[in-house]
C-alpha cells in the first residue's frame, strides 16, 4: 500500500463532514449514523495500511543504514508570503506520525460505532443533532488527523485550533445546558490562552531559525543528522538572550505552554475535568484518548530541539511530575466517576510528558549514550496503551450513565450483577492502568519508571509512587460503581443491563487491544532518532512497581470492596485534606478569584469605564452629528427638477472657478 | 478600400448589435403564443454571448483611425458589464411577462441592449465625437425605459426628471468639449493630450469643470446626483438596477480613460483637487442622507451616490493599483447591489412593499430572501469575509499607493464614511431579524429566474473576495496599458 493513501486518509473525514453536515440533515438520523462509522472504517483500514507499510513495507527510503526516515508525502504552498516565509499544508509520515494514525483511527471507529448505541435513547431512537453530531465527530478526527501528519510548526497551529474548536463544538453539542454552555467556554478559554503562547514560542522559533519546516528544524538528511541539524536551527538563532535564557529557552517554553494547555498540565488543567460535560463517547474520544495527549505530540515532535535547551526541558519535567502526583491525589476521593476518569487522565499525560523530559540529559550534546531516547519511546508507547485503556474505561463509563442516568457512584453500587459485560471490561481496563503484567499499562509505565529511575533515583520514587496512587483510586472507582453494596432497583422495568451490540463490541475490541498492546515491539519502531533501540525489563523497577500496583490495589480492596466505616474514618482523620482533594484543592476558586477579582476588577473595569464614556462618547458625539447635520440638509433634496438643475449649474461653475481662484493666484 | 480587419478588434460590440437584432426579429416576428419565452430567449442569448466573450478576447489594436481601441483592460470592464446585464436581465424576466408590462417587453430587452452598446462605445471611444455618440445613446433610451410603468405616475415623474438632466448635462459636456477643441483644435484623446501638456489656462479648467460635471451626471457625483433618488425610486425595479450598477460602471471606467489619458496633464493642482472636492462631497452628503431614507429605493439611491465616491477613489489614484481595484470594485458593487435589488424586486413584484419597515420580521417569513439582503448589504458595507470588504480594502490601498498627505486624508474621511454607511446597511438588516411586526410580509414564492439571479450574486459576494486570483488577473491586464499612468506621475 502506498504511503501517499496517508492523505486519503486525512482527507475522509473533511469529506464525511461536509457531506453529513451538509446532506446529512436532510436525511434520516441512523442513516447518517452508519455512513458515519462505515466511511471512518475504511479510514481506519487505510490508516493501518499505511502505517504497516510504513513500518513493515520494504519501501523505498524508508529504512537507511537501520534508520528510520521520515517520509513527506505532499506539502504544497499555502500561503507565500514571501520566498522564504512560506506556509506548507502537508502530509509527512514518521514514526510517531504513523503511529498516531493508528490511534485516531481506532479511538475514533470505536467511537463513532458506540455512540450509534449511545445516542439513543433506550427504544433505539436517535437523539435530536444526531447528524450534527456526526459531522462534529468526523470534523475533529479530520483536525486531530491534519496535526499529526504536518510537516511544519505552522501547520500544527492551523489544526491545534481546528482540533480546540471541534472540542468545542462537542462540548457544548447539548447546549440547552447551561452546565455544558459554561464547559465550552471554559475549555476554548483556557486553551486559547495557552495556544497564544504557542504563537508567541512559533513566532519567536521562526523568526529566529527562519524557517517552519520540520525537515529543516528536526529532521536531517538522515534521521541521525537530526542533532546536527537541530543544532544548526538553534546556531542560527546565534547566542541571542531575552531575560537572562537564551530566545529558544524561551521559544520552546511557550510552545511547550500551548502543548500543556491542550494536555492539561497543572496550572492549565482545570478545564478537563468540566469537559465531561460532553456526550461521553467524545470525552473517551477527544479528551482520554487524542486531543488531550496533542500537546505530548507536540514536544515529541520537537523533541530533538528540546533535548538541547535543557531550561525547557527541566520546567516540563517539573510541571508534568507535579501534575502526575496532582491529579492522581484529586482522582482518589471524587465521586462523579467522569469526573475521577478525567483526573486519572490528567495524570497518566502527566506521566508521558514526564517522560519525554527525563530522557534529556545534561550531557546530551557531547555523548548519546544507549537509554538516552529511552523516555521518548516509553512516552510514546504510554501515549498509545493509554489511548486504548483509557477509551475502554470511559466507554465503560459511558456504558453505565446510560444505564442508570447519573454521573455519581452513589447512584451505582453493586451493578456487577446486572451489567457483567461492562464489568469485566472495566476490570480489565483497571488492570492495564495499574500496570498489572501482562496488561498494557504494565509495559509502557515500566519503560517510563525505568527511564525516571535513570534520571535520577528522586524522580523514579516519586513515579512509582504516582503509580500505587494510580492502582488505587482506580480500583477504589471500579469497587464503588459494581460492588460496595446491593444495587437498588427504583423501577423493576428498568433495570440497569448491558448495553447493545453496537455499544458492547467496541468495548470487547478495546478491552482485547489492552490486553495484547504492551506486546507491540515499540522499541524497535518508535524512536527519537529512527534507530531501534535495545531494552530489556528491568526486573528491579517491574518488579517494585508491580509490588506497589498490588499493595494500591489491596488497599482498595480492604476499603471499598464491601460497604464499611473505614472510608469514612479516614476521611475524617484527614478531613482538611480530604475535603481539599474533592474541592481538587480550590484551583477552580483560586481561578474564579483571580479573573474575577484581580483581572476582572483591576483591568477590565477601568478598561469598560474608558470603553463605555471615553469611545462611546465619542462615537456617539459623531453620531448625534451626523444625524443632526443629516436632518439639517434634507431641504437640499426638494423634488423640484428646476432646483436640481440650479445645484447642477452652481456646482460645476463653483467647481471651475474655485479651481482657478486656486492654481492661477 | 477599407480594411474591414479592423472591425475584429470590436468582437464584443458587432456580438452584442446581433444579440440585439436577434431579440428584434424575435419580437417583431415571432407569433404570439411565443412572446413568453421572449424574455427568456433574450438571457440565454446574453449569456451564451457572455459566454463567448469571455473565452475569446478581443484583439489589441485602434481601428478607424484611431477613434476606437481594444485592449485588455476593456475587453475585461465589457465582460464585467455584461455579466451584469446578464442578472439584470434574468431578474427582469417575470416582471416583463405581468399583464401590465408584457405588451411592451420587446422593447424593454432591445433598449438595455442597445444603451450597452452605447457604454461599450463610451469606453473604447478615443475620440470626443464617437465618445458622445456612445454617452448619449446610453442615455436617452434610460429615460424610456424608466417610463415604462405607464400606469404609474412616478414612473412618468422619474423619466421627465431624469431627460431633463440628461440633456441638461449634455449640454454642459459638449459645452466643456468644444472648449478643449477650441484650444487643441482635435477631438483625438491622443492629440489633445499632447497639445494640453502643461497649460494651465483659465479655459481649461473650465473644460475640465463642464466634462467633469458632464459625466458625473451619469456616476450621480454630489453635486449633480439629485436626480438619481427621484430617478431609482420612480423607475421600475429592474430599470434601477441597471441604472445603478450597470451605467454606473460604464461611466467610471470611461471617466478614468478620459480623465488620464485626455487631461493627463493637469492631474496635480487641478482635477486632483476638483475630484477630491468632489468625493469628499459625495462620499460625505450620499450617507448623510441614506440614514433618513425609508423607502429601500431611496435608500439604494443614496447608497450608490456614496459608493460612486468609493469608485472615485480607485480614479484619483492614477495608478495601476487604482485603476485595477476600480475595475474590481464595478465588478463587486454590480454582484452585492443586484442581490439587493433582485431582493427588493422579487418583494416589490408581489406584495408591492418596498419601505424599510414594511421587512421587519422578513427573517420569520422569507429566510433566504432576507439572508441573501444580509449579504448584500454587508458586501455593501464592507464586512469581510465578503467581496465588499476585499473592494474596499484594495481601492483604499490603491489610493494610499499615490502618496500623498491629501489622499492619506481623504482614505481617513472614506473610511469614517465606512462607518457611518455601516450604521444604515444594518438598519435594513436589523428590520429583517430583530424587529417584529404584526403584518408581516407573508412567505413569497420566488420565480425560478428571480432565485437563479439571486444565487448567483450571493455565490458572487462570497467568492469574489475569496478567490484571490481574479484582483491578481485584473491588476495583470491593467499592467499590460500602466504605461499611461506613468505621463502623469
Amino acid at each position: 500500500m502506498p504511503l501517499s493513501l496517508a492523505i486519503v486518509v486525512v482527507a475522509l473525514p473533511l469529506l464525511m463532514f461536509l457531506f453529513l453536515g451538509l446532506v446529512g440533515v436532510k436525511m434520516g438520523r441512523k442513516i447518517t449514523g452508519v455512513i458515519g462509522v462505515l466511511a471512518m472504517l475504511v479510514d481506519t483500514v487505510l490508516a493501518y495500511g499505511v502505517a504497516l507499510t510504513y513500518f513493515f513495507g520494504s519501501g523505498q527510503g524508508q529504512v537507511v543504514d537501520g534508520v528510520r526516515q521520515a517520509v513527506v508525502v505532499a506539502n504544497p504552498a499555502w500561503l507565500s508570503f514571501t520566498d522564504t516565509l512560506v506556509v506548507r499544508m502537508g502530509v509527512l509520515v514518521d514514526p510517531i506520525a504513523a503511529m498516531m494514525l493508528v490511534v485516531i483511527t481506532t479511538v475514533s471507529l470505536m467511537v463513532h460505532l458506540y455512540s450509534l448505541g449511545y445516542m439513543s435513547d433506550h427504544d433505539g431512537n436517535a437523539e435530536k443533532g444526531f447528524q450534527r453530531y456526526y459531522a462534529f465527530l468526523a470534523l475533529f478526527t479530520f483536525s486531530m488527523l491534519g496535526l499529526v501528519v504536518a510537516t511544519n510548526i505552522f501547520q500544527i497551529f492551523v489544526f491545534f485550533e481546528m482540533v480546540g474548536l471541534s472540542s468545542y463544538l462537542l462540548i457544548g453539542f447539548y447546549y440547552s445546558t447551561p452546565a455544558a454552555n459554561h464547559a465550552n467556554k471554559k475549555a476554548f478559554i483556557v486553551t486559547r490562552l495557552a495556544d497564544l503562547f504557542f504563537l508567541l514560542g512559533i513566532m519567536i522559533l521562526s523568526y529566529y531559525t527562519g524557517t517552519f519546516d520540520f525537515d529543516k528544524l528536526v529532521f536531517g538528511p538522515t534521521m541521525s543528522g537530526s542533532l546536527e541539524t537541530a543544532q544548526s536551527a538553534i546556531s542560527t538563532a546565534g547566542g541571542a538572550t531575552f531575560m537572562g535564557c537564551s530566545v529558544m529557552a524561551w521559544a520552546l517554553t511557550f510552545i511547550f505552554i500551548g502543548g500543556a494547555g491542550k494536555s492539561a498540565m497543572y496550572p492549565l488543567h482545570i478545564w478537563l475535568p468540566d469537559a465531561m460535560e460532553g456526550p461521553t463517547p467524545v470525552s473517551a474520544l477527544i479528551h482520554a484518548a487524542t486531543m488531550v495527549v496533542a500537546g505530548v505530540f507536540l514536544v515529541a515532535r520537537l523533541f530533538p530541539l528540546y533535548v538541547l535547551v535543557q531550561g525547557a526541558m527541566n520546567i516540563i519535567l517539573v510541571v508534568g511530575a507535579f501534575t502526575a502526583f496532582y491529579a492522581a491525589a484529586i482522582a482518589c476521593t471524587q465521586s462523579d466517576i467522569k469526573r475521577a476518569l478525567a483526573f486519572s487522565t490528567i495524570s497518566q499525560i502527566a506521566f508521558m510528558m514526564t517522560s519525554l523530559a527525563v530522557s534529556s540529559n545534561q550531557n546530551a550534546l557531547i555523548e548519546i549514550h544507549e537509554g538516552y531516547g529511552l523516555g521518548y519511546m516509553a512516552s510514546m508507547f504510554h501515549l498509545f496503551t493509554h489511548a486504548m485503556f483509557k477509551a475502554l474505561l470511559f466507554l465503560c463509563a459511558g456504558a453505565i450513565i446510560h444505564a442508570v442516568h447519573s454521573n455519581e457512584n452513589s447512584k451505582m453500587h453493586g451493578l456487577h450483577k446486572y451489567m457483567p459485560i461492562t464489568s469485566i471490561c472495566f476490570f480489565i481496563g483497571c488492570l492495564a492502568i495499574a500496570g498489572i503484567p501482562p496488561f498494557a499499562g504494565f509495559w509502557s509505565k515500566d519503560e517510563i519508571l525505568v527511564a525516571a529511575y535513570q534520571r535520577g533515583l528522586g524522580w523514579g520514587i516519586w513515579m512509582s509512587m504516582v503509580a500505587g496512587m494510580t492502582a488505587f483510586y482506580m480500583f477504589r472507582i471500579y469497587y464503588l460503581i459494581f460492588f460496595w453494596k446491593k444495587h437498588e432497583v427504583h423501577d423493576e422495568h428498568h433495570k440497569p443491563k448491558d448495553q447493545p451490540w453496537t455499544m458492547t463490541l467496541p468495548l470487547i475490541i478495546l478491552a482485547a487491544i489492552s490486553c495484547v498492546a504492551g506486546f507491540v515491539p515499540f522499541h524497535d519502531l518508535v524512536t527519537w532518532d529512527g534507530k531501534a533501540l535495545h531494552t530489556a525489563l528491568d526486573m528491579k523497577v517491574a518488579g517494585t512497581s508491580v509490588v506497589i500496583a498490588l499493595l494500591g490495589i489491596a488497599l482498595a480492596t480492604v476499603m471499598y470492596y464491601k460497604e464499611n466505616k473505614l472510608p469514612e474514618r479516614m476521611a475524617n482523620a484527614m478531613r482538611g485534606l480530604w475535603t481539599a482533594s474533592y474541592k481538587r484543592f480550590y484551583m477552580d476558586e483560586l481561578y474564579q478569584f483571580i479573573t474575577h477579582k484581580v483581572i476582572f476588577q483591576g483591568i477590565c473595569v477601568p478598561i469598560a469605564w474608558f470603553d463605555r464614556h471615553i469611545i462611546d462618547g465619542f462615537m456617539n458625539l459623531m453620531a448625534d452629528a451626523t444625524n443632526s447635520l443629516s436632518f439639517g440638509i434634507r431641504r437640499m433634496q426638494s423634488g423640484s427638477i428646476q432646483a436640481y438643475v440650479y445645484v447642477y449649474l452652481l456646482g460645476a461653475l463653483l467647481l471651475g472657478v474655485i479651481t482657478m481662484i486656486c492654481v492661477i493666484f | 478600400m477599407m480594411d474591414y480587419s479592423q472591425f475584429l478588434l470590436m468582437p464584443q460590440e458587432i456580438g452584442l448589435l446581433l444579440v440585439f437584432l436577434l431579440v428584434f426579429i424575435y419580437d417583431t416576428f415571432m407569433p404570439e403564443r411565443s412572446q413568453r419565452y421572449m424574455p427568456i430567449f433574450s438571457v440565454i442569448m446574453m449569456a451564451l454571448y457572455t459566454i463567448y466573450c469571455f473565452c475569446f478576447p478581443a484583439g489589441v489594436g485602434e481601428a478607424f483611425g484611431g477613434m476606437f481601441e481594444s485592449n485588455a483592460p476593456t475587453w475585461v470592464m465589457k465582460n464585467i458589464l455584461n455579466v451584469g446585464v446578464v442578472l439584470v436581465l434574468l431578474q427582469a424576466v417575470k416582471w416583463t411577462n405581468n399583464d401590465f408590462v408584457s405588451v411592451r417587453r420587446g422593447e424593454f430587452y432591445e433598449l438595455i441592449l442597445l444603451t450597452l452598446l452605447g457604454m461599450f462605445l463610451m469606453i473604447s471611444a478615443r475620440h470626443f465625437l464617437l465618445f458622445v455618440i456612445g454617452l448619449e445613446t446610453a442615455s436617452l433610451p434610460i429615460a424610456a425605459l424608466a417610463a415604462f410603468e405607464k400606469r404609474y405616475y412616478e414612473s412618468h415623474e422619474a423619466a421627465a426628471k431624469y431627460i431633463f438632466t440628461a440633456i441638461f448635462s449634455s449640454a454642459i459636456f459638449l459645452l466643456g468639449i468644444s472648449f478643449v477643441y477650441g484650444m487643441s483644435g482635435s477631438l483625438y484623446f491622443k492629440d489633445i493630450a499632447t497639445t494640453l501638456i502643461g497649460n494651465r489656462s483659465a479655459l481649461l479648467i473650465a473644460s475640465l469643470a463642464f466634462v467633469i460635471a458632464g459625466v458625473g451626471f451619469k456616476l450621480s457625483l454630489v453635486p449633480f446626483h439629485q436626480w438619481t433618488a427621484d430617478v431609482y425610486q420612480g423607475a421600475p425595479t429592474a430599470v434601477t438596477s441597471y441604472l445603478s450598477v450597470i451605467s454606473k460602471g460604464a461611466a467610471a471606467f470611461s471617466f478614468l480613460v478620459i480623465l488620464v489619458q485626455v487631461f493627463g496633464s493637469a492631474y496635480s493642482q487641478v482635477w486632483e483637487w476638483m475630484l477630491y472636492a468632489i468625493i469628499v462631497l459625495t462620499i460625505t452628503i450620499g450617507n448623510l442622507f441614506a440614514i433618513r431614507q425609508r423607502n429601500l429605493k431611496r435608500f439604494l439611491a443614496f447608497s450608490s451616490i456614496s459608493q460612486a465616491g468609493y469608485i472615485m477613489l480607485g480614479i484619483i489614484a492614477v495608478n495601476v493599483m487604482g485603476m485595477s481595484s476600480m475595475i474590481y470594485y464595478v465588478l463587486v458593487y454590480i454582484f452585492s447591489n443586484l442581490a439587493a435589488f433582485g431582493v427588493i424586486a422579487a418583494i416589490e413584484r408581489q406584495t408591492g412593499k418596498v419601505t424599510m419597515d414594511d421587512y421587519n420580521g422578513l427573517f420569520k417569513t422569507n429566510p433566504w430572501l432576507a439572508f441573501t439582503m444580509m449579504l448584500a448589504m454587508f458586501s455593501l458595507g464592507g464586512i469581510p469575509p465578503f467581496a465588499g470588504f476585499f473592494s474596499k480594502f484594495f481601492i483604499f490601498v490603491g489610493a494610499c499607493h499615490q502618496g500623498t498627505v491629501a489622499i492619506y486624508i481623504l482614505v481617513l474621511i472614506a473610511l469614517i464614511n465606512t462607518i457611518i454607511s455601516l450604521y444604515y446597511y444594518l438598519l435594513v438588516v436589523k428590520a429583517m431579524f430583530l424587529r417584529q411586526d404584526d403584518c408581516v410580509i407573508p412567505t413569497i414564492k420566488s420565480h425560478w429566474t428571480e432565485r437563479t439571479g439571486l444565487i448567483l450574486c450571493t455565490l458572487g459576494i462570497i467568492f469574489i473576495g475569496l478567490i484571490s486570483c481574479i484582483y491578481a488577473y485584473i491588476n495583470g491586464t491593467v499592467d499590460a496599458i500602466g504605461a499611461m499612468f506613468a505621463a502623469i506621475q
